[in-house]
């Protein structure tokens, strides 16, 4: 087991490296450190002037020193301009530059300073990732258990109608992206010129003129119903589906099993079965497929918080994109590479734990 | 002209009708959900000697009085959109029109079903799916895209209006408006409503169906090429090959998918040339196209090559057609460089189409290589291994036939994703024009004012759900009717 995890944990850290130099290389590409340049100073900049800025901020270093200076194996980038002043990488603006640290990357716990935004970097992603957190929580919170309950109850008689609905129902939701529910959702929730609302407020019985609000910009200070249930809902909706089918996948089979039967023809009765019997073997495969659901909740986060306006990780992913804000990118790519990544190992982990047959060798 | 309602004068007898099915629908519903929670065990009745009935008696006829009235439901929708093609113009609503400009696809969607139904038992797995209830729908569904698909693309037909054109005085009118002095032979209505631009929000949905429907399957096919092209070998010989290609699977599969889109299809790395190949400057998009769709040919290649390999006569033949046509459409796809000048692909397109198939071909590569680890430890592979078989024939006509089941039914889940993919990047801007009619752009498009005007965004998000959910239900029946025999 030991040496396993030692080699997960090493084959773990290569992929880690290689994704973000890979990052790193696509965001240091000419076209993107010239888009970069020029919204930091302005669009008709002249080819020099770009060359200049670009050369002054140290992103025309090779490829391969760059990144090891991001990663803070190699000493920090240094520049000298005509009247030598010296500004770098590693010394704050302001402070004197013998003083300043030779080392400062990743590894030294610096993430650079973020263009768009002036600030720390690593600062910036762990105020948006708090935000998102919240998010992912409530999502998570809906979205797991709605799916077991679901998982269970159609697995637990095979081919029932009940099975067949709660099918259909987990087809169709792993068939909804979050760009499709949301808009769905805002139309038919948050819009006032959807019958829905039109007819509750005719009604008296809602205040405003919305049900709920197609925007969770306000969510970011103060969580309340209206404001944060559909983007959680919309999240949700896509994970349910998946997480359900696989539920009720293994609950099919561990309720066809031997013991099963035994215990039903002993005379236990069915509610007990199910609960105590059959429940606790068909949860170690949905397990793994809720680990593994981590990544894709990455890609709903961004698609939610974009359409629904709510400034976390995934919000911050899209501006660093947009804007090719090299140290925040890579920043943002470090958090979703490693959530990736953990959770794959936490999966692996959590299914020999869960599963005595299985042993690593 | 007036502005059309939803149901028109049909709805006047109907719409009372389909208000008590529905409310009894989803009354009957939700009781029988929970009478099967307070009563969970079916009892066994006889009901005389030979026939005895499982259920017990009140969920039983919740259950029933919500499958009658699901038909009723169903019966009254198809009476609401065939209205149109028997009253006149503006009789049956703007459902019924839209149902009227669908007649070439009812017409071969019936045709389609009518022969599939009389011959099933002579198509093999495909007749099959028509035993299946959930198949039988998400094929229709599937299918339904298909032919207006083809039908809007080819033929010019269902189309009310141009994609592209604004009328004026349009611009985020309610489904149903008059166009302001049409013309005679011009369609006189937006059925759907107008966009932000003015442009027909009917037409565009209908249009976005021919990008999707080309772009989607032929990059999950590509995909499944590269996916089996690397995964037979890695499953079949292991060793350092598997190693090395199974960690870059795992690179790109651990490579968070929203931002692998944000560093490919931005502009700047679209156009940007690395290199230049006898002139031809090589951009990112260029250059990936030119690794992944060689897999096709290789794979093509090698599958005549295994077989034929001891006729030549016939192996020349296949050989040579294959190099002649995939040659061709390698040089006009991956390089825009047809000789001939006939094929190629759109740059944003490409992107698009190359970005997709990096993504999936990690997922068909690790089913592939899991499919062939199971399988070549069976008999046959062995007893093919003693007759001195080649490991390439043995891979491609001994193990992927018999790996076909699974792979057809991912394929069919894998289409559905990649158009889940492919609205990801229209959603985001990300590609195609923002002109491009294709679903996820318009999305975009529509949801800046999506809570005064849903109605732009509506459209193309229930259409791409309902593509994607018919292709879901019919890898679902592909699934249950292959795991029968």
């Amino acid at each position: 087991m030991g040496l396993f995890l030692l080699r997960r944990v090493g084959v773990m850290l290569l992929t880690a490296l290689c994704l973000t130099f890979i990052v790193y290389f696509m965001t240091t590409l000419y076209p993107n450190l010239e888009k970069l340049a020029k919204t930091q100073g302005n669009f008709r900049m002249s080819d020099e002037a770009v060359a200049s800025y670009l050369d002054r901020e140290g992103y025309l270093e090779p490829v391969f020193k760059g990144y090891g200076q991001w990663l803070g194996i190699l000493p920090g980038h240094t520049f000298t301009d005509e009247d030598g002043t010296i500004t770098g990488r590693c010394i704050a603006p302001g402070s004197d530059p013998a003083n300043a640290p030779t080392y400062c990357g990743v590894l030294q716990g610096d993430w650079g300073q973020s263009v768009t935004f002036k600030d720390d970097a690593g600062e910036i992603i762990s105020k948006r990732l708090g935000l998102t957190g919240w998010l992912a929580l409530a999502a998570f919170a809906v979205m797991i258990p709605a799916a077991l309950i679901i998982g269970i109850l159609a697995g637990m008689r095979e081919g029932s109608r009940m099975d067949r609905s709660l099918s259909t129902f987990a087809i169709a939701s792993s068939a909804t992206p979050e760009y499709v529910s949301g808009v769905i959702f805002i139309a038919v929730f948050a819009a006032s010129a959807s019958p829905l609302n039109a007819f509750l407020a005719d009604m008296g019985w809602i205040s405003g003129r919305t049900l709920l609000k197609g925007s969770a910009t306000s969510a970011m200070e103060d969580i309340t119903w209206a404001n944060f249930t559909l983007p959680v809902a919309t999240i949700a909706l896509y994970g349910v589906g998946y997480i359900a089918r696989m539920t009720r996948a293994s609950m099919a089979e561990v309720m066809t099993a031997q013991y099963i039967r035994t215990a039903r023809l002993k005379g236990v009765n069915f509610r007990t079965v199910v609960l105590k019997h059959a429940l606790r073997n068909a949860l170690i495969a949905p397990f793994t497929v809720i680990m593994l659901q981590f990544p894709y909740l990455l890609t709903g986060v961004v698609i939610t918080e974009t359409l629904f306006n709510y400034k976390g990780f995934g919000w911050l992913l899209v501006q660093a994109a947009s804007t090719n804000d090299i140290q925040l990118l890579l920043g943002c790519s470090v958090v979703a590479v490693f959530v990736v990544l953990v959770t794959q190992l936490i999966s692996d982990i959590g299914y020999v734990f869960l599963n005595p047959r299985i042993r690593i060798s | 002209m007036d502005p059309l309602t939803w149901t028109g004068s049909l709805g006047t007898a109907l719409n009372p009708l389909f208000l008590v099915a529905a409310v009894v629908f989803i009354g009957s519903t939700l009781a029988y959900v929970v009478a099967s929670f307070v009563s969970p065990v079916p009892q066994v009745r006889a009901i005389n000697e030979t026939t005895a009935i499982a259920g017990n008696g009140v969920t039983e006829l919740l259950g029933r009085l919500a499958l009658v009235s699901l038909l009723a439901l169903l019966i009254l929708a198809i009476v609401y959109l065939m209205g149109g093609i028997v009253s006149p113009y503006g009789a049956a609503g703007i459902i019924g029109e839209i149902g009227q400009r669908f007649l070439p696809v009812w017409i071969a969607l019936l045709a389609t079903f009518v022969l599939s139904i009389t011959f099933k038992r002579k198509l093999g797995l495909y007749g099959k799916l028509f035993d299946s209830p959930i198949g039988m729908v998400g094929f229709g569904l599937t299918m339904f895209w298909v032919f207006t698909a083809i039908f809007a693309g080819l033929f010019d037909m269902i189309i009310t209006h141009e994609v592209l054109v604004q009328e004026s005085g349009m611009k985020n009118k309610v489904p149903g408006t008059p166009l302001r002095g049409a013309e005679e032979g011009e369609f006189p209505h937006y059925l759907l409503g107008g966009d932000t631009l003015a442009r027909d929000v009917f037409s565009r949905m209908v249009s976005g169906s021919i990008t999707v429907l080309l772009i989607a399957p032929a990059a999950t096919a590509f995909a499944f090429m590269v996916g089996i092209t690397l995964g037979l070998p890695a499953g079949y010989y292991g060793g350092r090959f598997d190693t090395i290609i199974s960690f870059l699977a795992n690179l790109v599969l651990a490579f968070p998918v929203i931002l692998l889109f944000f560093l490919l299809v931005t502009p700047e790395i679209r156009s940007y040339e690395m290199f230049s190949v006898f002139g031809k400057g090589i951009t990112f998009p260029r250059a990936m196209a030119a690794v992944l769709f060689l897999f096709p040919v290789i794979f093509l290649l090698v599958l005549w090559q295994s077989r034929y390999f001891t006729q030549p006569s016939k192996r020349n033949l296949f050989v040579g057609v294959t190099i002649l046509i995939g040659g061709w459409l390698y040089l006009g796809l991956a390089w825009d460089a047809d000789p001939l000048g006939q094929v190629s692909m759109d740059a944003g397109v490409l992107i698009v189409f190359v970005s997709v198939v990096f993504v999936n071909a990690p997922t068909v590569f690790r089913i592939v290589r899991g499919l062939v680890l199971d399988i070549k430890t069976r008999d046959y592979v062995a007893a093919g291994q003693t007759r001195g078989e080649g490991p390439w024939y043995i891979m491609l006509w001994e193990i992927l036939p018999n790996a076909r089941g699974p792979l057809i039914v991912d394929f069919c889940l894998r289409i559905g994703y990649t158009t889940i993919l492919l609205g990801t990047l229209g959603f985001f801007g990300l590609g195609l024009s923002p002109e491009s009619p294709d679903w996820g752009t318009t999305i975009n498009q529509g949801r800046r004012l999506l809570s005064v005007y849903p109605h732009p965004a509506i459209a193309p998000a229930l259409s791409l759900m309902s593509l994607v959910l018919g292709l879901n239900l019919l890898a679902d029946g592909l699934r249950e009717e292959s795991l029968r025999d």
